[in-house]
């Protein structure tokens, strides 16, 4: 039903993740008014208290802008847009890392995987 | 201001006591779980706010008001059994619903009925368990009241309409209403709910609070949770 979502965060912080990652993405673009609360609460088959909650972390975070009565916006702000980009990139990065050391690669071959996975010609 | 206050409810069955000093508030404008193990006294509880049953002791408002017909044009109560007429077709029912309730509204249940491919021209009778249920859940839905008391309103349906039951719920509330749902099946509401309520035995709140904080506070769902405060040890 509408949106999944695992058990140990908040409901709320995932689906700010979830349409911070929409407006990263192309989605919503700048500028672009998103969907009304009640709309994407029923989305996702959330209470809308909660997805409120989602859209004020994001506001908090200068991702959206609220006009009033108007509805909420996507930020215009190209560096907000790049730091929001560059952040989500940095969590995966992280995640990728430190599943990797569980398993107990060093950095050089952690590295070298990468390189090989993603692009050989790739020179720094 | 609070849609639900209940001071100092008594409420037994002959020798066998079900609330025992029981006290709580209930915010307006909030989807409530009213959630515990079989026989703490949920369905008590509602009945009483309904005016059903009467409290052996204690006082109960809803919106203010003592329970009396003023409070019952306030609520919409979906009981836990089917209380229609199985000779009606769910048209007629339509019809009944709107003569008796003023802030039914037969349009919304059309389209849910429509939605769920449920015939309107069939006899109560005719319908599987599961279907009666949803056709009582859309009555009890079709109202705009400012209190839903929904007991164990997806207990007899598929997942499949679960959900649909669960978005109904959330299209059709209306911010200012209160829903309070009690149900075993947690893991199912809880992302609709605002606030959880766990009773204990005796109708005691064990633990209350809101839904979605659980999992911050916790690092688990309600429905974790519930499972780990009212285990049985063997």
């Amino acid at each position: 039903m509408g949106w999944s979502f695992h058990g140990n965060l908040p409901v709320y912080l995932q689906i700010a993740s979830k349409i911070r990652a929409d407006i990263i993405s192309g989605k919503y673009t700048a500028e672009e008014q998103i969907p009304p609360v009640r709309q994407l609460a029923y989305e996702a088959a959330v209470n809308p208290n909660t997805m409120q909650r989602a859209l004020a972390q994001l506001e908090a975070e200068g991702l959206l802008i609220a006009r009033g009565t108007v509805g909420r916006f996507v930020t215009e702000n190209p560096e907000i847009l790049a730091k929001a980009r560059h952040k989500a990139a940095d969590e995966l990065i992280e995640a990728f890392l430190s599943g990797c050391r569980e398993m107990g690669f060093e950095s050089n071959e952690i590295m070298q995987m990468l390189i090989e996975k993603g692009d050989p010609s790739c020179q720094f | 201001m609070s849609i639900l206050e209940c001071r100092n409810l008594y409420k037994g069955y002959g020798n066998k006591k079900v609330l025992e000093n029981m006290n709580i508030s209930v915010p307006s404008g909030k989807i409530i779980g009213l959630l515990g193990p079989n026989g703490c006294g949920k369905s008590t509880l509602i009945k009483m706010i309904c005016g059903l049953l009467v409290p052996d002791a204690g006082e109960i408002r809803v919106s203010g008001i003592p329970i009396g017909a003023e409070t019952n044009r306030l609520i919409s109560y979906l009981p836990e059994r089917t209380y229609l007429n199985a000779g009606m077709s769910v048209t007629e029912l339509i019809t009944y619903f709107q003569e008796f309730y003023t802030d039914f509204d037969p349009h919304r249940a059309r389209q849910m009925l429509d939605d769920l491919k449920i015939d309107p021209q069939a006899k109560i009778r005719t319908l599987s368990k599961g279907t009666r249920e949803k056709v009582q859940l859309i009555m009890v839905m079709s109202r705009n009241a400012r209190l839903y008391l929904l007991d164990e309103p997806i207990a007899g349906v598929d997942p499949a309409s679960r959900d649909y039951i669960l978005q109904t719920i959330l299209q059709n509330y209306n911010p200012e209403a209160t829903i309070i749902i009690t149900t075993h099946l947690i893991y199912d509401i809880e992302r609709v709910l605002d606030e959880f309520v766990f009773l204990g035995f005796g109708g005691e709140v064990i633990m209350s609070g809101n839904a979605d904080d659980v999992r911050a506070q916790y690092g688990k769902t309600l429905d974790e949770l519930f499972r780990e405060v009212f285990r049985y040890v063997q």
